[in-house]
Protein backbone atom coordinates (compact mmCIF):
# COMPACT_ATOMS: atom_id res chain seq x y z
CA UNK A 1 0.00 0.00 0.00
CA UNK A 2 1.16 3.52 -0.79
CA UNK A 3 1.56 6.21 1.80
CA UNK A 4 -0.57 9.07 0.54
CA UNK A 5 -0.26 11.62 3.31
CA UNK A 6 2.75 11.77 5.61
CA UNK A 7 3.33 14.30 8.42
CA UNK A 8 6.97 14.94 7.39
CA UNK A 9 7.76 13.46 4.00
CA UNK A 10 6.50 14.03 0.51
CA UNK A 11 7.32 11.49 -2.17
CA UNK A 12 8.57 12.32 -5.63
CA UNK A 13 7.39 9.48 -7.79
CA UNK A 14 8.23 8.73 -11.41
CA UNK A 15 5.54 8.25 -14.04
CA UNK A 16 3.18 5.32 -13.68
CA UNK A 17 4.24 2.30 -15.74
CA UNK A 18 2.92 -1.21 -16.38
CA UNK A 19 4.89 -4.41 -15.81
CA UNK A 20 4.03 -8.07 -15.37
CA UNK A 21 4.59 -10.40 -12.45
CA UNK A 22 4.28 -14.08 -13.41
CA UNK A 23 2.13 -12.95 -16.31
CA UNK A 24 -0.18 -10.74 -14.23
CA UNK A 25 -0.35 -7.05 -15.22
CA UNK A 26 0.64 -4.64 -12.47
CA UNK A 27 1.31 -0.94 -12.05
CA UNK A 28 4.19 0.82 -10.38
CA UNK A 29 6.26 3.98 -10.65
CA UNK A 30 9.22 4.19 -13.00
CA UNK A 31 12.58 4.21 -11.22
CA UNK A 32 11.41 2.81 -7.89
CA UNK A 33 12.84 -0.58 -6.84
CA UNK A 34 10.92 -3.49 -8.36
CA UNK A 35 10.44 -4.84 -4.83
CA UNK A 36 8.61 -1.68 -3.73
CA UNK A 37 6.21 -1.91 -6.66
CA UNK A 38 5.59 -5.62 -5.99
CA UNK A 39 5.01 -5.01 -2.31
CA UNK A 40 2.47 -2.31 -3.13
CA UNK A 41 0.67 -4.89 -5.29
CA UNK A 42 0.59 -7.32 -2.37
CA UNK A 43 3.42 -9.58 -3.59
CA UNK A 44 5.74 -10.65 -0.78
CA UNK A 45 6.99 -14.05 -1.98
CA UNK A 46 9.74 -13.33 -4.51
CA UNK A 47 11.48 -16.68 -4.94
CA UNK A 48 11.82 -20.25 -3.66
CA UNK A 49 15.08 -21.50 -2.22
CA UNK A 50 17.30 -24.00 -4.00
CA UNK A 51 17.21 -27.04 -1.71
CA UNK A 52 14.19 -26.84 0.58
CA UNK A 53 12.05 -24.70 -1.77
CA UNK A 54 11.21 -22.27 0.98
CA UNK A 55 9.49 -19.01 0.14
CA UNK A 56 11.76 -15.95 0.18
CA UNK A 57 11.02 -12.26 0.48
CA UNK A 58 13.38 -9.30 0.73
CA UNK A 59 15.30 -8.64 3.94
CA UNK A 60 17.74 -5.72 3.82
CA UNK A 61 16.28 -3.70 0.90
CA UNK A 62 19.67 -2.12 0.14
CA UNK A 63 21.40 -4.80 -1.92
CA UNK A 64 23.45 -6.48 0.82
CA UNK A 65 21.85 -9.87 1.49
CA UNK A 66 20.64 -11.46 -1.80
CA UNK A 67 17.35 -12.49 -0.23
CA UNK A 68 15.36 -10.89 -3.06
CA UNK A 69 16.60 -12.59 -6.22
CA UNK A 70 14.10 -12.81 -9.10
CA UNK A 71 14.10 -13.35 -12.84
CA UNK A 72 13.74 -10.04 -14.68
CA UNK A 73 13.35 -9.89 -18.47
CA UNK A 74 14.61 -13.48 -18.57
CA UNK A 75 17.74 -12.80 -16.53
CA UNK A 76 17.91 -14.71 -13.21
CA UNK A 77 19.37 -13.58 -9.86
CA UNK A 78 18.43 -9.91 -10.14
CA UNK A 79 18.28 -8.15 -6.76
CA UNK A 80 14.86 -6.55 -7.05
CA UNK A 81 15.31 -4.42 -3.93
CA UNK A 82 17.71 -2.19 -5.85
CA UNK A 83 16.86 -2.87 -9.52
CA UNK A 84 14.77 -0.01 -10.88
CA UNK A 85 11.34 -0.59 -12.38
CA UNK A 86 10.95 0.17 -16.10
CA UNK A 87 7.95 0.15 -18.44
CA UNK A 88 7.01 -3.31 -19.67
CA UNK A 89 9.39 -5.29 -17.44
CA UNK A 90 8.73 -9.01 -17.20
CA UNK A 91 9.25 -10.05 -13.59
CA UNK A 92 9.04 -13.69 -12.55
CA UNK A 93 9.24 -15.69 -9.34
CA UNK A 94 12.60 -17.43 -9.29
CA UNK A 95 12.77 -21.11 -8.39
CA UNK A 96 16.16 -22.37 -7.32
CA UNK A 97 19.33 -20.82 -8.56
CA UNK A 98 18.23 -19.91 -12.09
CA UNK A 99 19.93 -20.67 -15.38
CA UNK A 100 21.93 -18.26 -17.46
CA UNK A 101 20.86 -18.60 -21.06
CA UNK B 1 42.51 2.93 -16.08
CA UNK B 2 41.23 5.95 -14.24
CA UNK B 3 43.53 7.71 -11.76
CA UNK B 4 42.65 9.77 -8.71
CA UNK B 5 44.40 11.04 -5.60
CA UNK B 6 41.90 9.88 -3.00
CA UNK B 7 39.08 7.41 -3.59
CA UNK B 8 36.31 7.52 -0.98
CA UNK B 9 34.10 4.43 -0.99
CA UNK B 10 30.62 5.15 0.38
CA UNK B 11 28.70 8.43 0.42
CA UNK B 12 27.07 8.28 3.85
CA UNK B 13 27.89 10.84 6.55
CA UNK B 14 31.43 9.43 6.96
CA UNK B 15 32.29 9.42 3.25
CA UNK B 16 30.73 12.85 2.63
CA UNK B 17 32.75 14.45 5.42
CA UNK B 18 35.93 12.63 4.36
CA UNK B 19 35.55 13.96 0.81
CA UNK B 20 34.89 17.52 1.97
CA UNK B 21 37.83 17.55 4.39
CA UNK B 22 40.31 16.14 1.86
CA UNK B 23 39.15 18.58 -0.82
CA UNK B 24 39.40 21.48 1.61
CA UNK B 25 43.08 20.64 2.15
CA UNK B 26 43.56 20.70 -1.62
CA UNK B 27 43.40 17.05 -2.69
CA UNK B 28 41.39 15.67 -5.63
CA UNK B 29 38.75 13.20 -4.55
CA UNK B 30 36.63 10.58 -6.30
CA UNK B 31 33.58 9.66 -4.21
CA UNK B 32 31.91 6.38 -5.14
CA UNK B 33 28.48 5.18 -3.99
CA UNK B 34 26.31 2.35 -5.22
CA UNK B 35 23.08 4.31 -4.72
CA UNK B 36 21.56 6.82 -7.11
CA UNK B 37 21.89 9.51 -4.47
CA UNK B 38 24.30 10.48 -1.71
CA UNK B 39 23.56 10.45 2.02
CA UNK B 40 23.75 6.78 3.07
CA UNK B 41 21.46 5.94 5.98
CA UNK B 42 20.76 9.59 6.72
CA UNK B 43 18.30 9.83 3.85
CA UNK B 44 15.71 7.71 5.69
CA UNK B 45 15.90 9.39 9.03
CA UNK B 46 12.89 11.60 9.55
CA UNK B 47 13.50 12.12 13.25
CA UNK B 48 15.38 14.97 14.90
CA UNK B 49 18.92 13.91 15.46
CA UNK B 50 20.13 12.64 18.80
CA UNK B 51 23.64 13.54 17.71
CA UNK B 52 25.54 15.59 20.24
CA UNK B 53 27.64 17.43 17.67
CA UNK B 54 26.62 21.02 18.18
CA UNK B 55 26.01 21.96 14.55
CA UNK B 56 23.67 19.13 13.74
CA UNK B 57 21.77 18.15 16.88
CA UNK B 58 17.99 18.58 16.46
CA UNK B 59 18.16 18.72 12.68
CA UNK B 60 16.49 15.80 10.93
CA UNK B 61 18.91 13.21 9.50
CA UNK B 62 17.33 13.58 6.09
CA UNK B 63 18.19 17.31 6.08
CA UNK B 64 21.79 16.77 7.23
CA UNK B 65 22.16 14.37 4.32
CA UNK B 66 20.87 17.01 1.91
CA UNK B 67 23.14 19.76 3.26
CA UNK B 68 26.30 17.64 3.04
CA UNK B 69 25.43 16.18 -0.37
CA UNK B 70 24.85 19.63 -1.84
CA UNK B 71 28.24 20.80 -0.56
CA UNK B 72 29.95 17.77 -2.09
CA UNK B 73 28.22 18.12 -5.45
CA UNK B 74 29.25 21.74 -5.87
CA UNK B 75 32.87 21.20 -4.81
CA UNK B 76 35.08 21.32 -7.94
CA UNK B 77 37.73 19.06 -6.39
CA UNK B 78 35.27 16.21 -5.77
CA UNK B 79 34.10 13.97 -8.57
CA UNK B 80 31.06 11.89 -7.61
CA UNK B 81 30.29 8.50 -9.15
CA UNK B 82 26.76 7.29 -8.38
CA UNK B 83 25.18 3.91 -9.16
CA UNK B 84 28.73 2.62 -8.82
CA UNK B 85 29.61 -0.35 -6.64
CA UNK B 86 33.16 -1.11 -5.60
CA UNK B 87 33.31 -4.87 -6.04
CA UNK B 88 36.97 -5.53 -5.47
CA UNK B 89 40.27 -4.17 -4.29
CA UNK B 90 43.42 -5.64 -5.73
CA UNK B 91 46.12 -4.97 -3.16
CA UNK B 92 49.06 -5.95 -5.38
CA UNK B 93 48.61 -3.00 -7.68
CA UNK B 94 46.25 -0.93 -5.52
CA UNK B 95 43.41 -0.96 -8.02
CA UNK B 96 39.68 -0.74 -7.28
CA UNK B 97 37.23 -2.59 -9.52
CA UNK B 98 34.00 -0.61 -9.89
CA UNK B 99 30.78 -1.73 -11.53
CA UNK B 100 28.96 1.28 -12.96
CA UNK B 101 25.18 1.08 -13.45
CA UNK B 102 25.44 -2.71 -13.51
CA UNK B 103 26.78 -2.44 -17.05
CA UNK B 104 30.36 -1.26 -17.28
CA UNK B 105 33.41 -2.24 -15.29
CA UNK B 106 35.84 0.56 -14.48
CA UNK B 107 39.27 0.25 -12.90
CA UNK B 108 40.43 3.07 -10.65
CA UNK B 109 43.92 3.54 -9.30
CA UNK B 110 43.88 5.88 -6.32
CA UNK B 111 46.87 6.96 -4.28
CA UNK B 112 44.87 6.69 -1.05
CA UNK B 113 41.61 4.90 -0.24
CA UNK B 114 39.07 5.81 2.43
CA UNK B 115 36.63 2.98 3.11
CA UNK B 116 33.31 4.32 4.46
CA UNK B 117 30.91 1.56 3.42
CA UNK B 118 28.77 1.56 6.57
CA UNK B 119 27.17 -1.53 8.09
CA UNK B 120 24.53 -4.14 7.36
CA UNK B 121 21.77 -5.49 9.54
CA UNK B 122 22.20 -8.47 11.80
CA UNK B 123 19.83 -11.39 11.81
CA UNK B 124 18.17 -13.35 14.60
CA UNK B 125 17.85 -17.15 14.78
CA UNK B 126 14.34 -18.55 15.42
CA UNK B 127 12.05 -21.09 13.77
CA UNK B 128 10.97 -19.96 10.27
CA UNK B 129 13.00 -16.76 10.46
CA UNK B 130 13.26 -16.75 6.66
CA UNK B 131 9.57 -16.16 5.92
CA UNK B 132 8.61 -13.32 3.61
CA UNK B 133 7.35 -10.56 5.90
CA UNK B 134 10.36 -10.72 8.22
CA UNK B 135 12.38 -7.65 7.37
CA UNK B 136 15.31 -5.69 8.73
CA UNK B 137 14.41 -2.41 10.44
CA UNK B 138 16.48 -0.47 7.94
CA UNK B 139 14.65 -2.23 5.11
CA UNK B 140 11.29 -1.20 6.52
CA UNK B 141 12.57 2.33 6.85
CA UNK B 142 13.84 2.34 3.27
CA UNK B 143 10.58 0.98 1.86
CA UNK B 144 8.50 3.41 3.86
CA UNK B 145 10.50 6.64 4.00
CA UNK B 146 12.29 6.48 0.68
CA UNK B 147 9.76 4.75 -1.52
CA UNK B 148 6.49 5.54 0.25
CA UNK B 149 5.23 1.96 0.52
CA UNK B 150 4.11 0.56 3.88
CA UNK B 151 5.44 -2.87 4.83
CA UNK B 152 2.13 -4.31 6.10
CA UNK B 153 -0.70 -3.75 8.58
CA UNK B 154 0.50 -5.17 11.89
CA UNK B 155 4.12 -5.18 13.00
CA UNK B 156 6.09 -6.87 15.74
CA UNK B 157 9.28 -4.91 16.40
CA UNK B 158 12.18 -6.95 17.76
CA UNK B 159 14.75 -4.78 19.51
CA UNK B 160 14.16 -1.80 21.80
CA UNK B 161 17.35 0.08 20.96
CA UNK B 162 17.16 3.51 19.35
CA UNK B 163 16.62 2.15 15.86
CA UNK B 164 13.79 -0.17 16.94
CA UNK B 165 12.08 2.64 18.82
CA UNK B 166 12.53 5.20 16.07
CA UNK B 167 11.34 2.91 13.29
CA UNK B 168 8.30 1.96 15.41
CA UNK B 169 7.42 5.61 15.71
CA UNK B 170 7.90 6.12 11.98
CA UNK B 171 5.63 3.13 11.28
CA UNK B 172 2.88 4.71 13.39
CA UNK B 173 3.40 8.01 11.54
CA UNK B 174 2.78 6.14 8.30
CA UNK B 175 -0.43 4.68 9.71
CA UNK B 176 0.83 1.17 10.51
CA UNK B 177 -0.13 -0.61 13.72
CA UNK B 178 2.82 -1.64 15.91
CA UNK B 179 1.51 -4.48 18.11
CA UNK B 180 4.51 -4.64 20.43
CA UNK B 181 8.19 -3.87 20.77
CA UNK B 182 10.11 -6.71 22.41
CA UNK B 183 13.69 -7.02 23.60
CA UNK B 184 15.49 -9.94 25.20
CA UNK B 185 17.43 -7.59 27.47
CA UNK B 186 15.85 -6.70 30.82
CA UNK B 187 16.09 -2.97 30.02
CA UNK B 188 15.15 -0.70 27.15
CA UNK B 189 18.38 -0.01 25.26
CA UNK B 190 17.33 3.20 23.50
CA UNK B 191 16.98 6.71 24.84
CA UNK B 192 13.97 7.58 27.01
CA UNK B 193 12.81 10.33 24.64
CA UNK B 194 12.23 7.77 21.92
CA UNK B 195 10.76 5.13 24.26
CA UNK B 196 8.25 7.50 25.81
CA UNK B 197 7.15 8.73 22.38
CA UNK B 198 6.00 5.25 21.36
CA UNK B 199 4.72 4.34 24.82
CA UNK B 200 2.49 7.42 24.74
CA UNK B 201 0.95 6.13 21.52
CA UNK B 202 0.00 2.96 23.39
CA UNK B 203 2.62 0.51 22.08
CA UNK B 204 3.66 -1.99 24.76
CA UNK B 205 7.43 -2.32 25.18
CA UNK B 206 8.04 -5.83 26.54
CA UNK B 207 11.52 -6.43 27.91
CA UNK B 208 12.90 -9.96 28.60
CA UNK B 209 10.97 -11.29 25.60
CA UNK B 210 12.24 -12.91 22.42
CA UNK B 211 10.79 -14.57 19.31
CA UNK B 212 10.14 -18.30 19.54
CA UNK B 213 8.79 -18.93 16.06
CA UNK B 214 7.04 -17.44 13.06
CA UNK B 215 4.30 -19.03 10.97
CA UNK B 216 3.14 -18.51 7.40
CA UNK B 217 -0.29 -18.26 5.89
CA UNK B 218 -0.85 -21.56 4.07
CA UNK B 219 -2.18 -19.88 0.95
CA UNK B 220 0.20 -16.98 0.49
CA UNK B 221 3.34 -18.45 2.05
CA UNK B 222 3.97 -15.13 3.82
CA UNK B 223 4.11 -14.37 7.54
CA UNK B 224 0.83 -14.47 9.45
CA UNK B 225 1.67 -14.93 13.11
CA UNK B 226 4.51 -14.76 15.60
CA UNK B 227 5.01 -16.57 18.88
CA UNK B 228 7.07 -14.78 21.52
CA UNK B 229 8.21 -15.98 24.92
CA UNK B 230 9.90 -14.67 28.01
CA UNK B 231 13.56 -15.22 28.87
CA UNK B 232 15.07 -15.41 32.35
CA UNK B 233 18.08 -13.45 33.56
CA UNK B 234 20.41 -15.98 31.91
CA UNK B 235 18.67 -15.40 28.55
CA UNK B 236 17.04 -18.86 28.70
CA UNK B 237 13.45 -19.05 27.39
CA UNK B 238 10.76 -19.91 29.95
CA UNK B 239 8.29 -22.55 28.64
CA UNK B 240 4.68 -21.68 29.32
CA UNK B 241 5.15 -17.95 28.79
CA UNK B 242 4.33 -18.05 25.06
CA UNK B 243 2.12 -15.38 23.53
CA UNK B 244 0.73 -15.40 20.00
CA UNK B 245 0.63 -12.19 17.98
CA UNK B 246 -1.20 -11.84 14.69
CA UNK B 247 1.28 -9.87 12.60
CA UNK B 248 2.15 -9.75 8.91
CA UNK B 249 5.52 -8.10 9.53
CA UNK B 250 8.30 -8.85 11.99
CA UNK B 251 10.85 -6.09 11.98
CA UNK B 252 14.32 -7.14 13.16
CA UNK B 253 16.36 -4.45 14.82
CA UNK B 254 19.07 -6.24 16.75
CA UNK B 255 22.10 -4.29 15.65
CA UNK B 256 24.39 -3.79 12.71
CA UNK B 257 27.69 -5.29 11.65
CA UNK B 258 30.42 -3.54 9.63
CA UNK B 259 30.47 -4.04 5.82
CA UNK B 260 34.16 -4.83 5.76
CA UNK B 261 34.72 -6.96 2.62
CA UNK B 262 36.98 -4.39 0.96
CA UNK B 263 39.18 -4.23 4.07
CA UNK B 264 39.58 -8.01 4.10
CA UNK B 265 40.52 -7.91 0.42
CA UNK B 266 43.05 -5.18 1.04
CA UNK B 267 44.72 -7.40 3.62
CA UNK B 268 44.06 -5.12 6.61
CA UNK B 269 44.58 -6.73 9.95
CA UNK B 270 41.09 -7.39 11.33
CA UNK B 271 39.82 -8.10 14.82
CA UNK B 272 36.49 -9.31 16.19
CA UNK B 273 35.24 -6.68 18.62
CA UNK B 274 31.66 -7.36 19.81
CA UNK B 275 31.24 -3.83 21.19
CA UNK B 276 31.77 -2.46 17.67
CA UNK B 277 29.42 -4.88 15.92
CA UNK B 278 31.81 -7.50 14.51
CA UNK B 279 35.07 -7.63 12.58
CA UNK B 280 36.81 -4.26 12.32
CA UNK B 281 40.20 -3.15 11.02
CA UNK B 282 43.01 -2.26 13.38
CA UNK B 283 43.93 1.38 12.87
CA UNK B 284 45.90 4.27 14.28
CA UNK B 285 44.66 7.62 15.56
CA UNK B 286 44.66 8.97 11.99
CA UNK B 287 42.14 6.28 10.95
CA UNK B 288 44.79 4.56 8.82
CA UNK B 289 44.65 0.75 8.85
CA UNK B 290 47.63 -1.63 8.93
CA UNK B 291 47.79 -1.32 5.12
CA UNK B 292 49.46 2.05 4.47
CA UNK B 293 47.22 4.38 2.49
CA UNK B 294 43.98 2.56 3.36
CA UNK B 295 41.80 4.51 5.82
CA UNK B 296 38.46 3.72 7.49
CA UNK B 297 35.65 5.91 8.81
CA UNK B 298 32.09 5.55 10.08
CA UNK B 299 30.13 2.39 10.85
CA UNK B 300 32.56 0.16 8.94
CA UNK B 301 35.24 1.24 11.43
CA UNK B 302 32.94 0.23 14.31
CA UNK B 303 29.16 0.63 14.54
CA UNK B 304 28.44 3.81 16.43
CA UNK B 305 26.26 6.70 15.23
CA UNK B 306 26.17 9.43 12.64
CA UNK B 307 27.90 12.23 14.56
CA UNK B 308 30.97 10.13 15.24
CA UNK B 309 30.87 8.80 11.66
CA UNK B 310 31.06 12.40 10.42
CA UNK B 311 34.02 13.30 12.59
CA UNK B 312 35.88 10.07 11.80
CA UNK B 313 35.27 10.87 8.15
CA UNK B 314 36.73 14.32 8.54
CA UNK B 315 39.75 12.90 10.34
CA UNK B 316 40.39 10.29 7.65
CA UNK B 317 39.99 12.90 4.90
CA UNK B 318 42.37 15.35 6.55
CA UNK B 319 45.04 12.73 7.16
CA UNK B 320 44.82 11.15 3.72
CA UNK B 321 45.23 14.59 2.11
CA UNK B 322 48.10 15.51 4.40
CA UNK B 323 49.92 12.28 3.58
CA UNK B 324 49.89 13.42 -0.08
CA UNK B 325 51.42 16.74 0.96
CA UNK B 326 48.22 18.82 0.99
CA UNK B 327 47.67 21.33 3.76
CA UNK B 328 45.90 24.67 3.40
CA UNK B 329 47.52 25.83 6.62
CA UNK B 330 44.73 24.67 8.92
CA UNK B 331 45.54 20.95 9.05
CA UNK B 332 46.96 20.84 12.57
CA UNK B 333 44.12 22.87 14.04
CA UNK B 334 41.40 20.89 12.21
CA UNK B 335 42.92 17.58 13.17
CA UNK B 336 43.16 18.53 16.83
CA UNK B 337 39.59 19.82 16.79
CA UNK B 338 38.30 16.54 15.34
CA UNK B 339 40.18 14.44 17.88
CA UNK B 340 38.76 16.54 20.71
CA UNK B 341 35.22 16.27 19.36
CA UNK B 342 35.49 12.49 19.13
CA UNK B 343 36.74 12.29 22.65
CA UNK B 344 33.93 14.40 24.03
CA UNK B 345 31.30 12.43 22.07
CA UNK B 346 32.58 9.20 23.55
CA UNK B 347 32.98 10.46 27.10
CA UNK B 348 30.47 9.70 29.83
CA UNK B 349 28.38 6.57 30.39
CA UNK B 350 26.83 6.54 26.89
CA UNK B 351 30.26 6.10 25.32
CA UNK B 352 31.39 3.34 27.68
CA UNK B 353 30.79 0.44 25.28
CA UNK B 354 32.47 2.24 22.38
CA UNK B 355 35.49 3.12 24.53
CA UNK B 356 35.87 -0.53 25.55
CA UNK B 357 35.68 -1.56 21.90
CA UNK B 358 38.15 1.02 20.65
CA UNK B 359 40.66 0.17 23.36
CA UNK B 360 41.10 -3.20 21.60
CA UNK B 361 41.72 -1.63 18.23
CA UNK B 362 44.36 1.02 18.06
CA UNK B 363 47.35 -0.43 16.25
C1 LIG C 1 16.97 3.56 11.57
C2 LIG C 1 18.24 4.28 11.93
C3 LIG C 1 18.17 5.43 12.71
C4 LIG C 1 19.34 6.10 13.07
N1 LIG C 1 19.27 7.26 13.81
C5 LIG C 1 20.40 7.94 14.15
C6 LIG C 1 20.36 9.18 14.88
O1 LIG C 1 19.30 9.69 15.23
N2 LIG C 1 21.54 9.77 15.23
C7 LIG C 1 22.72 9.24 14.88
O2 LIG C 1 23.75 9.81 15.22
N3 LIG C 1 22.78 8.09 14.16
C8 LIG C 1 21.67 7.43 13.80
N4 LIG C 1 21.74 6.25 13.07
C9 LIG C 1 23.07 5.72 12.73
C10 LIG C 1 23.68 6.40 11.54
O3 LIG C 1 22.76 6.48 10.49
C11 LIG C 1 24.87 5.64 11.07
O4 LIG C 1 25.75 5.46 12.16
C12 LIG C 1 25.58 6.43 9.98
O5 LIG C 1 24.74 6.57 8.86
C13 LIG C 1 26.87 5.73 9.57
O6 LIG C 1 27.47 6.47 8.54
P1 LIG C 1 28.40 5.81 7.47
O7 LIG C 1 28.77 6.91 6.53
O8 LIG C 1 29.47 5.06 8.16
O9 LIG C 1 27.53 4.70 6.73
P2 LIG C 1 26.21 4.77 5.83
O10 LIG C 1 25.35 5.93 6.16
O11 LIG C 1 25.62 3.41 5.92
O12 LIG C 1 26.78 4.97 4.35
C14 LIG C 1 27.53 4.00 3.68
C15 LIG C 1 27.40 4.21 2.18
O13 LIG C 1 28.31 3.36 1.51
C16 LIG C 1 27.72 2.82 0.36
N5 LIG C 1 28.41 1.58 0.02
C17 LIG C 1 28.55 0.46 0.80
N6 LIG C 1 29.29 -0.46 0.17
C18 LIG C 1 29.66 0.08 -1.03
C19 LIG C 1 30.45 -0.38 -2.13
N7 LIG C 1 31.02 -1.59 -2.11
N8 LIG C 1 30.61 0.43 -3.20
C20 LIG C 1 30.02 1.66 -3.23
N9 LIG C 1 29.28 2.15 -2.21
C21 LIG C 1 29.10 1.37 -1.13
C22 LIG C 1 26.28 2.63 0.78
O14 LIG C 1 25.43 2.60 -0.33
C23 LIG C 1 26.03 3.87 1.64
O15 LIG C 1 25.53 4.95 0.90
C24 LIG C 1 20.60 5.57 12.66
C25 LIG C 1 20.66 4.43 11.86
C26 LIG C 1 19.51 3.78 11.48
C27 LIG C 1 19.59 2.54 10.60
S1 LIG D 1 16.82 -7.62 0.13
FE1 LIG D 1 18.90 -7.81 0.59
S2 LIG D 1 19.79 -7.77 -1.35
FE2 LIG D 1 17.74 -7.33 -1.79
Amino acid sequence: MRIVKHPILSFERGREVEFTFDGRKMKGYEGEPIAAALHDNGVRVLSYSKHLHRARGFYCAIGNCSSCLMTVNGEPNVRVCTEKLREGMVVETQKGRGDIK
Amino acid sequence: MKKTEIAVIGGGPAGLMASLAAAEMGARVTLIDRNSRLGGQLVKQTHMFFGSEKEYASIRGIDIGKILSAEVLKNPRIETMLDSTVIGYYPDDGVLGVEVEEKTFVKIKPEKVIVATGASEKFLPFENNDLPGIYGAGAVQTLMNEHGVIPGDNVLMVGAGNIGLIVSYQLMQAGVNVKAIIDAAPNIGGYWVHASKVARLGVPIMTSYTVKAAYANELTGALERAVIWQVDNKWQPIPGTEKVLKVDVICISVGLSPLAEILWQAGCKMKYVPQLGGHVALRNENMETTVPGVYVAGDVAGVEEASSAMIEGRLAGLNAAKSLGYDNGTFNEKRREALEQLESLRSGPVGEKIRQGLAQLVS
